[in-house]
């Protein structure tokens, strides 16, 4: 069944009406290289058992990895009763939440949502979640900007996830806003203390990108006395046993984004996530997004209604905080419901098994004589390893072997040698560990043993 | 009576009154509130803010919409009124009591260039039809 509605005789009596003699010259202002060209991974048309085994098919071919990558996409437990509640009609099918007669029930929910970020992050307020992780934080950017009122610099540490780095710059970088990188300790793989003045924001990544953890009050104390906002950009898992953002330092920071991912959404191959992002009170009408507020009818019975929508673009146009006027409804509403689920006690413990399965898994695989801690900061569920082979041929070797290893640094972060980023949250057992451990033990053995295959390469003081 | 006499209006609905020290004090009409209905929220120009004659430097947000408040005449901001940020409301009751900021004047004599009470109720008539 199409989905698009029109016949070929109504397409034919719109073009007729508006003059335009075909469809491809109603469109021919868009350049052809942005046009989707055909789609030849998609067979045109298969039947539904067809289609069910060669799905089948391609599932077994992907195989069954255990997987110790993180780097931003987090493989959690996820309870069988999120999606199974999430997927019913009532949330699957919802309608837009801006005719609150009609959308109580999203609206509650999504209230609800609010209501658990704001309490995790120690934040005033919370919007209804925005697309991902790194476009929330180029949100945050903007919002910082524009309520600081007089600088369009900020400060961007190195330590932030690089794909983040890369969307925010995309984002901001047409809205005259300087972006500054900040360098990290060598040593201990956070931020160092910036010698900056005159900036509207800091961002502070907490774990940061190598899973350590930075010293947020020291960070933000600093920043605030710079006459610079603050803005935390968080694990929501993390925040379980780590201080919120709303009590970093004296004063708390000023806004907290992250990636909702780990709250109930699948790896599914990148997406779909959501971003969530909450603020200070004082700041709540320059935050982008749709914003749940809850109220009384004319009879005053409670109720819930998107509020201060004259931030938003249907409204203000051109002076709109931000053309988002959206959310990522469905993800939202399975990661209500899987916090529902798990309560505070159960994300604490999720936190604290992910932390205790890194911490294991840290110690077994720098027994192995050429592997080694990179920092010597705390993690979280994350920790960078130097390898002394190269990190790319020991991951295709663990891969052959069913084992994602982890996330290759080595060309984002040339300093570090062959470095490797890995992660062990609570669905890994001592079994998996020992596992990856024998296997990564072997394959630096055999490289470390085997014939040298690199080239000899003349030394600086050789007479060649 | 809703167009007091002894203010200055401008086509976009402030009225700016002169003080006796010579500062001049700015505000939306009782016909800017009517339209907007219930108000939420009021911001006021930074204190020390220089500003020139018809520059957007202020927002007042109804529950309806958001909408800009230009400057009437150049000068620099010297005071403005945090009993009405706090109660916004105070602009539905009494449109030129609860004032929103005053200024210091680049040259007084700009006052001229705005319309009069007769001048601006024939502008708020126009707009009725």
């Amino acid at each position: 069944m199409p989905f698009i509605p029109h016949t070929e005789d109504d397409i034919q009596a719109m073009l007729a009406r508006i003059g335009v003699p075909s469809i491809d010259q109603l469109f021919d202002e868009i350049p052809a290289a942005l046009r989707s060209g055909k789609l030849t991974g998609v067979p045109q048309g298969m039947v539904e058992m067809d289609i069910a085994r060669l799905m089948t098919e391609r599932a077994e071919s992907d195989g069954r990895f255990l997987n110790f990558a993180g780097a931003g996409a987090y493989e959690h437990h996820i309870p069988a009763a999120v999606w199974q509640i999430a997927t019913r009609g009532e949330f699957y099918s919802a309608y837009t939440p801006y005719q609150a007669e009609a959308s109580q029930g999203t609206l509650q929910l999504l209230y609800e949502f609010q209501t658990m970020m704001s309490s995790l992050t120690g934040m005033d307020v919370s919007n209804a979640s925005l697309y991902d992780g790194a476009s929330g934080l180029a949100e945050a950017v903007l919002m910082a900007v524009r309520a600081h009122k007089t600088s369009r610099r900020v400060l961007l540490p190195k330590t932030v996830h690089p794909f983040y780095r890369q969307v925010v710059n995309s984002i901001v970088k047409h809205q005259k806003i300087e972006l500054v990188e900040l360098d990290y300790d060598p040593a201990k793989g956070i931020t160092a203390l910036p010698q900056e003045k005159d900036f509207a924001a800091l961002v502070i990544p907490q774990p940061n990108f190598f899973g350590c953890l930075e010293e947020v009050d020291l960070l933000t104390d600093w920043a605030h006395a710079q006459g610079g906002l603050v803005i935390g950009l968080v694990n929501p898992v993390a925040l379980a046993l780590l201080t919120p953002p709303g009590q970093w330092g004296s004063k708390g920071a000023d806004i907290a984004v992250g990636e909702g991912q780990p709250l109930g959404s699948p790896l599914s191959s990148g997406g779909p996530y959501f971003g969530f992002m909450c603020c200070k009170q004082a700041l709540v009408r320059q935050m982008p997004g749709r914003i749940i507020g809850r109220t009384v009818d004319l009879d005053g019975k409670p109720g819930f209604t998107l509020t201060l929508q004259a931030r938003e673009q249907h409204i203000r146009r051109a002076k709109a905080t931000s053309n988002i006027c959206s959310n990522q409804g469905l993800m939202a509403t399975a990661a209500t419901i899987h916090m529902a689920l798990l309560g505070p006690d159960g994300l604490e413990r999720v936190a604290s098994a992910s932390h205790a399965n890194t911490v294991a898994l840290t110690e077994k695989l720098c027994a192995i004589p050429g592997v080694k801690k990179a920092f010597a900061q705390s993690v979280f569920h994350e920790t960078v390893l130097q390898l002394n082979v190269p990190v790319a041929d020991a991951l295709r070797a663990l891969e052959a072997q069913g084992i994602v290893g982890g996330f290759d640094l080595t060309s984002h972060y040339p300093e570090l040698g062959q470095a490797l980023l890995v992660c062990a949250t609570e669905t890994k057992t001592a079994a998996d560990i020992e596992k990856f451990t024998e296997q990564l033990k072997r394959i630096v053995e055999r490289r470390n043993a085997g014939p040298s295959c690199t080239k000899l390469v003349p030394g600086p003081n050789s007479k060649w | 009576m809703t167009i007091p006499a002894d203010l200055k209006y401008t086509k976009s609905h402030e009225w700016a009154r002169l003080e006796a020290d010579g500062s001049v004090t700015v505000g939306i009409t009782h016909h800017a509130q009517d339209l907007l209905g219930d108000m939420v929220f009021v911001e006021n120009p930074v204190l020390g803010r220089k500003l020139t004659q018809g520059e957007e430097c202020a927002v007042v947000e109804s529950v309806k919409a958001a909408s800009d408040v230009y400057a009437p005449i150049a000068g620099e901001v010297i005071a403005a009124n945090a009993d009405v940020e706090g109660a916004p409301e105070a602009i539905n009751q009494d449109a030129y009591a609860a004032w929103m900021f005053k200024l210091k004047p680049d040259n007084a004599a700009d006052l001229g260039s705005l319309l009069d009470a007769a001048a601006y109720q024939a502008i708020v008539d126009s707009e009725a039809h």
